[in-house]
């Protein structure tokens, strides 16, 4: 049996992508995977009894050392913001590509803490800050210098001592280019280096509140249990600024779901499912409810999610115990059908992503394809015509042409790179001002302004010829090209409109990478958990891949 | 140093900024780093283009064609995006002439895409200066400034037509020494060495 990729007219949906699960195929569980093998070390600890000062770790193999330099700074309360407005953070980290030398940490000791301002070389490769969750590193600093482990209920209500604001990479602020290090097999899927830094940073923080709980009690204080620390990730507060990413980078953003798409399509192929693959499956099923259920959020919007995602995930529970058995051929394929007819998309991608968990044969190859090179297909295809493009247009694009754009409801949102901070904004058109200067994520809008263009134009006419006197939706034109090829490159929604819940594009990354415990602060922004659960750097031996259902929060 | 990719983002705003449509823009991103890898002074020409881009009239040259002539000097970005986006048809010309292009080095980005987009080296003159543009992987070159080049006399494009470098003798005699990896066959190695069968239909 042949079974069909999902048509990405409706996958490509906003309400679906921001239904997104992590998986087997998340950066963060892939990066693990890869580096398990990999020497780790912590290279440098030089901290005060404050906790400030300058740390180093790295992960070493053959001859290959990524290392990452950490500054830990004292800050006043007043001065520590989660916001893409601070300039002090509790903590700034760089990953260095190569073992740094004394000169080279007293050079990043000036610019690391200094973020966005300072400047960092083609040596560096990564780089990120991060703030205490204060109210839980007190408690679990006091605890430990009291000779006890800190209150889990109170740590699993945050689920971490530090959270990231940003991380960069690919040349931002001077850092090296994605070209110098591109090659390098263990870094083929995306974001591995960023994944890297969270990471390390992760063992960092616990690093930190043993050095400062046993220079408060050198004699009575205790190490924070490994049990605990494995299940504490590293928190992150993400804005808009990921937003506009997955529409930056169609190619890249195809590769990401079409690696996810394709896995569900041979698994759903699959004849006999083997009873041991079914255990797993049940198995990650069942325990990930635990970690569904302590999943808390003030959100409503998000409330609402979660609690569709627990009332579906019993329903489906009900129905494999009770009227599924896994005899029967093609037995994902029925599960596929029956969950698509009776559940809602939170669950029904909660499931595809369960679904990858048994089998490693199927997503591990799918893992290098997940990179893209994409200025192979920046050049227009300008010897096409006319005939050609609007065949594109109308195959690829048949929801969005339905818009209509002359509503003024359509049109309510514009996107915007912030003055100050560089940053990339949604406003207002028709309240806030700068909507001249829009950023050209319109897309929607600017395809029927496209299709609107070429629908008095000859069949016959080379697109070079066209663009002669329609350069102004040159833009559109490149995508409509790159869409041609990858079917799942662009989002089936308008990006511009006045329903828009930028989230849902936030959150479709962040599921990519791998994060856990949405929390959505606003419809704007929201906090994650990363690397919750999983394996300390010095069992990453020992790694049990489905670490991320084995969490005790 | 500015990395690539922030000299691309930064041309692509700067451009956009000064009044190109975006997709003309991204051009010029990826055109200004191209240069910069390449060791060509593409930023710095850009900027001072920029400067007086306002000031100064720079006609757009559009249709492209086997002689262009302009009193007043052609942008080199509109001239270079409509190279580049007639290059299928204008290969066919051999030779192509442009009379009073302004900033010059900012059209080679164009010419250097087109030469990948065609499959062929291409050999542009900026009046005594030579580039040879090789499928857009590298630029060989006798000019070697980093100042900024405001105008040319007259730009000419030769496609060159795919033959190799070397003569047949050189080729052979090349190929002979290459002989020397190999092994002469037994009549036993002849039968079984290939692990085919006997005939070909077996």
């Amino acid at each position: 049996m042949e079974s069909k990729l999902r048509d990405p007219k409706k996958i490509m949906k906003l309400s679906k992508l921001g239904s997104f699960h992590q998986s087997k195929l998340s950066f963060l569980r892939s990066f693990l995977k890869e580096f398990k093998d990999w020497k780790y070390n912590r290279d440098l600890f030089d901290l005060d009894e404050g906790g400030f000062g300058r740390a180093v770790y790295s992960f070493s193999k053959d001859r290959r050392v990524y290392s990452l330099v950490c500054f830990a700074n004292k800050i006043s309360d007043h001065e520590r913001s989660d916001r893409v407005i601070a300039t002090k953070w509790d903590a700034a980290f760089v990953l260095y590509d190569g073992i740094p030398t004394k000169k080279d940490l007293d050079r990043l000791s000036n610019d690391v803490p200094q973020q966005e301002v300072g400047r960092m070389s083609y040596k560096e490769l990564t780089l990120s800050r991060a703030n205490k969750s204060v109210r839980i590193f007190e408690h679990v600093v006091e605890s430990l210098s009291n000779g006890k482990q800190p209150d889990k209920e109170k740590l699993s209500k945050v689920g971490y001592l530090y959270r990231t604001t940003a991380v960069y990479g690919s040349g931002k602020f001077g850092l090296a280019d994605r070209f110098r290090i591109k090659n390098r097999e263990e870094i083929y899927g995306p974001f591995r280096l960023e994944m890297m830094l969270v990471y390390l940073v992760r063992q960092f923080t616990f690093d930190q509140v043993n050095h400062i709980a046993k220079h408060k009690n050198s004699k009575g204080a205790v190490e924070l249990d490994d049990d605990i620390c494995k299940n504490l990730g590293i928190g992150n507060s993400t804005g808009l600024g990921m937003a506009p990413f997955i529409v930056n980078h169609p190619a890249l953003l195809n590769n990401w779901i079409l690696a996810r798409e394709t896995a569900l399509k041979k698994i759903r192929e699959i004849k006999k499912v083997d009873e041991n693959d079914s255990k797993i499956f049940i198995d990650c099923l069942k325990k990930s409810l635990k970690n569904v259920t302590s999943w808390t959020t003030d959100s409503d919007f998000q409330n609402k999610k979660i609690k569709s995602l627990i009332s579906d995930l019993y329903k489906f529970i009900n129905f494999i115990e009770k009227e599924f058995s896994f005899e029967e051929d093609y037995a994902f394929n029925q599960i596929y059908k029956w969950i698509e007819k009776n559940l809602r998309d939170e669950c029904i991608e909660y499931i595809v992503s369960m679904m990858m968990e048994p089998y490693d044969y199927i997503t591990n190859p799918l893992l290098k394809s997940m990179s893209a090179d994409e200025d192979k297909y920046f050049t227009i295809p300008t010897n096409k015509n006319v005939s050609d493009l609007r065949n594109i247009l109308e195959d690829n694009y048949s929801d969005i042409l339905k818009i209509d754009f002359e509503k003024k409801e359509s049109n309510q949102n514009f996107w915007f790179i912030s003055k100050n901070k560089e940053e990339p904004r949604l406003a207002d058109r028709y309240l806030d001002k700068g909507s001249e200067l829009e950023q050209p994520l319109a897309i929607a809008r600017d395809i029927c302004k496209l299709y609107a263009r070429i629908s008095n134009q000859k069949n016959s006419l080379k697109i070079g010829k066209f663009l002669i006197e329609n350069n102004d939706l040159r833009h559109v034109v490149r995508r409509a090209f790159i869409v041609e090829k990858f079917p799942y490159a662009e989002i089936q929604d308008n990006t511009i409109g006045s329903n828009l819940m930028p989230i849902d594009m936030l959150r479709l990354k962040l599921s990519f990478f791998g994060a856990v415990k949405f929390d959505p602060r606003s419809d704007k922004w929201l906090r994650i958990n990363m690397f919750q659960g999983a394996p300390l750097p010095k069992n990453l031996k020992k790694f049990d891949d489905y670490w991320v259902y084995n969490s005790l929060n | 140093m500015r990395s690539f990719s922030e000299i691309d983002t930064a041309v692509k705003r700067a451009s956009k900024g000064i009044g190109f449509s975006w997709g003309i823009s991204e051009e010029v991103g990826k055109n200004i780093r191209l240069l910069e890898m390449f060791g060509l002074p593409g930023l710095k020409n850009l900027n001072q283009y920029y400067k007086i881009f306002k000031e100064k009239k720079f006609q757009n040259l559009t249709l492209v064609s086997k002689e262009n002539s302009s009193k007043i000097p052609y942008c080199p970005i509109i001239a270079g995006i409509n190279f580049l986006d007639q290059v299928n048809n204008l290969e066919e010309l051999e030779e192509i002439k442009f009379d009073n292009l302004g900033f010059p080095i900012l059209f080679i980005p164009f010419v250097s895409r087109a030469s990948e987009i065609i499959g062929k080296r291409i050999f542009l003159t900026i009046d005594e200066k030579e580039f040879l543009l090789n499928f857009n992987q590298s630029i060989y070159s006798n000019y070697l400034s980093s100042d900024v080049l405001e105008k040319s006399d007259q730009i000419k494009i030769k496609f060159i037509e795919n033959k190799n470098m070397f003569s047949e003798t050189e080729w052979q005699e090349l190929y002979k020494l290459s002989e020397d990896t190999f092994v002469e066959e037994t009549d036993k190695l002849k039968q079984n060495a290939a692990g085919a069968g006997l005939t070909d239909n077996d």
